[in-house]
């Protein structure tokens, strides 16, 4: 277990630079998810903190020390590979004592770390299996496993259960979050997958093209997001944003609309200067059109069974979806009028950056 | 799917289409091409000297009958003769006279009879002569030619296998700089063929006092550019992640290459082997150059032995080919399914 500190970490490929210059400090036994579209560089930086890519710039500190210049197998880092990377000649067991037998531990106690890991993923039956007899979930616990073994100081995860399917996807998630609580030791994780990152994260972070975005707990990230990106980023469906401008201190005005909207406060920004208005899904209300802040002509209506969504257009704006919890009914092309929850609404100035309204 | 059924294989099984008879045809075409010499071989190389130099040449090995009778003490040729009165009988023939034969009937041994030497036709029955294959054993020193070309044939294959996959990896996984020039120099050698170095290398193995070992032969073609570059190309697909992985799992290079790299190159290794079991096993120009004792002699040089300068003794040299193919075969047929199976199954997803 350690902490991890990177200090204006750079990297390019010749003149392509991936990433800018990043700074981070990772707490002991802390869960960590780098989230980002694809190329955002985050499993490149989750290679650089693993060793397998050189810096072009900057620290790597592992509990104070420079491992910048450190070989991979000498950082005492473990990671768990998107394709997951089993050994397909090794039988499980054989995978999982491959790196203990590299550290010349003694035959007991490579049995002992082995059987117990196995144990702790239900891999004990599988023990003598190769790679290719198992499912895809257990290959995911045999490489997850080979992890734990090691007792490492950091458990690098890239994309770990992108290949698996949905339900898998959520059991393992699961699992996931318990083995940390059990084993406890510092973990960086890389997804796409924002729900991944919610679910299991201590701490988020927002990547976009080599750039931290931002980087809070989940519900800070959700709840405050940064700016245009993180908003729109986190958060499915994602939040609806849009067009608006300032109509003096805390009145803003949706797209050509002429009724102003009252928000607690609008910071420093200019009045008439063009904003964006942020509202996810769930913080709008249906009402009637005379209360409404605006109507929309209903385009699409999703049954969940659970939860009901409303995909409308207004004139002049983005297509807004709207969340209504249970089985609402709507027709489409049906007139709906909304009214914004004020407590919940996101403001960005004209750079993309969040105006502290709250 | 039995044999049977893979030979009479149709496009429809109710009739013959023309494009079946076709493919037959030309199947057919391509056996008789690829076998037609190695039976030629075969059969041939039970065939006395005086058959094989006879002609019209027969395809099964054929000698003339003879037959021992009372009062001669060699064995008489047997022969079909056409009398006057036109009946046949065999006869023993005694000795050849100008355009007549002296004859015997061997039931009766007390009368000869004169035949003209066109009314008489030979006696042949089917006869292996085995002792193609017994006296250049018994003779000469073939079984130590065996037994070289054994030693150079496995322990070079060995080496060679050892080395490439060793340089395969570090031209394929291993990091360093100028891997791309030593890869261009390696590739560079794949185009100089043996004839045009013979000399520098011939003069640099006298230098090492190696001339008539066998080390001369095994040591300067373990390294084959063919081979590096196979096991390069085969390594390259090799998933990166799992070399990464055993690099995270603090494996040394050694064990990365040791164990897990050459398990899964296994297949472009038998590939290898075969390549290099039949290069070795066959290998000529190199090994007369430097053998010149007959007790290093390795087999094909062995067998250059019966091509004389006046006299050729071909039973000899096509039953010892025979002998020297067989071995070759039988790993090919062994090795060959490696060939195809091919790709390793490699647990990615």
């Amino acid at each position: 277990m350690a902490e991890l500190k990177l200090i204006d970490i750079k990297k390019s490929y010749g003149a392509a630079t991936i990433i800018h210059g990043v700074d981070l400090a990772i707490a002991d036994g802390e869960f960590v998810v780098f989230v980002g579209p694809s190329g955002c560089g985050k499993s490149t930086l989750l290679r650089i903190i693993a060793g397998l890519e050189q810096v072009s710039g900057g620290e790597i500190r592992i509990d104070g020390q420079s491992v910048t210049n450190v070989a991979a197998s000498d950082r005492g880092l473990a990671m768990v590979f998107q394709s997951y990377a089993l050994y397909p000649h090794m039988s499980v067991y054989k995978n999982m004592a491959f790196a203990l037998e590299n550290m010349s531990l003694n035959r007991t106690e490579i049995d002992q770390r082995v059987r117990r890991a196995a144990q702790m993923l239900q891999l004990t039956d599988y023990l003598d299996r190769k790679p290719k007899a198992l499912s895809g979930g257990q290959r995911q616990r045999v490489a997850i496993g080979r992890a734990i073994v090691r007792d490492p100081k950091i458990f690098l995860f890239d994309e770990p259960l992108s290949n698996l399917d949905a339900e898998l996807r959520v059991a393992t998630r699961k699992e996931l979050a318990a083995l940390h609580g059990e084993i406890g030791g510092t973990m960086i994780y890389v997804t796409h997958d924002q729900v991944e990152a919610m679910t299991l994260a201590d701490r988020i972070v927002v990547l976009r093209a080599g750039r931290i975005e931002q980087v809070g707990t989940p519900l800070e990230v959700y709840n405050h997001p940064a700016n245009l990106f993180v908003a729109g980023f986190i958060g499915s469906p994602r939040m609806n944003l849009l067009p608006a401008r300032l109509a003096g201190s805390g009145q803003v005005v949706i797209g050509n609309d002429t009724r102003p909207i009252s928000v607690p406060s609008t910071g420093q920004a200019a009045s008439g200067g063009n904003i964006t208005l942020g509202a996810r899904p769930e913080h709008i209300d249906v009402v009637d059109e005379n209360q409404a802040d605006l109507t929309i002509t209903v385009n699409l209506v999703e049954q969940l069974g659970g939860e009901t969504y409303l995909y409308g257009s207004a004139p002049g704006l983005p297509e807004l979806t709207v969340r209504q919890d249970g089985q609402a009914r709507y027709d489409r092309n049906h007139r709906v009028g909304l009214r914004l929850k004020r407590e919940a609404l996101h403001l960005f100035d004209a750079d993309g950056n969040a105006i502290r309204i709250r | 799917m039995n044999f049977a059924h893979l030979v009479t294989a149709r496009r429809n099984p109710k009739g013959w289409h023309w494009t079946d008879i076709a493919a037959y045809a030309y199947l057919l075409l391509g056996v008789l091409l690829m076998f037609g010499p190695v039976l030629w071989l075969i059969l041939s190389s039970f065939k006395t000297q005086a058959s094989l130099l006879e002609f019209p040449p027969s395809l099964l090995p054929m000698s003339q009958k003879e037959i021992t009778v009372p009062g001669y003490p060699q064995p008489l040729p047997l022969f079909t003769v056409t009398m006057e009165d036109g009946t046949t009988r065999e006869l023993a023939q005694v000795r050849r006279v100008g355009i007549q034969a002296q004859m015997i009937d061997p039931a009766n041994s007390g009368r000869q009879l004169r035949v003209p030497i066109d009314k008489r036709v030979p006696v042949r029955q089917f006869a292996l002569a085995t002792e193609n294959y017994t006296e250049p054993l018994e003779r000469f020193a073939f079984p130590q030619f065996l037994a070289n070309s054994v030693f150079v044939t496995v322990v070079a294959t060995l080496i060679t296998l050892l080395i490439n996959s060793m340089a395969a990896y570090a031209l394929s996984i291993y990091e360093f700089k100028g891997k791309n020039a030593a890869m261009l120099m390696v590739i560079g050698t794949l185009m100089i063929p043996i004839t045009i170095i013979l000399v520098p290398v011939y003069l640099v193995v006298t230098k090492l006092g190696l001339v008539n070992s066998l080390w001369a032969v095994i040591l300067p073609g373990a390294a084959t550019p063919t081979g590096v570059f196979l096991l390069r190309q085969y390594m390259l697909t090799l998933p990166r992640d799992l070399i990464e992985a055993a690099r995270m799992d603090k494996a040394s290079e050694w064990q990365i290459y040791w164990r897990i790299v050459m398990p899964l190159t296994l297949p472009a290794l038998a590939v290898l082997t075969i390549f290099s079991i039949m290069w070795r096993w066959n290998e000529f120009l190199w090994p007369l150059a430097v053998l010149t004792k007959t007790e290093s002699y390795t087999l094909q040089i062995g067998l250059n032995a019966f091509q004389g300068e006046l006299q050729t003794q071909w039973q000899y040299l096509l039953a010892m080919t025979v002998m020297t193919l067989t071995p070759v075969a039988i790993v090919f047929v062994f090795l060959q399914r490696f060939i195809t199976t091919g790709i390793a199954n490699t647990g990615m997803k």
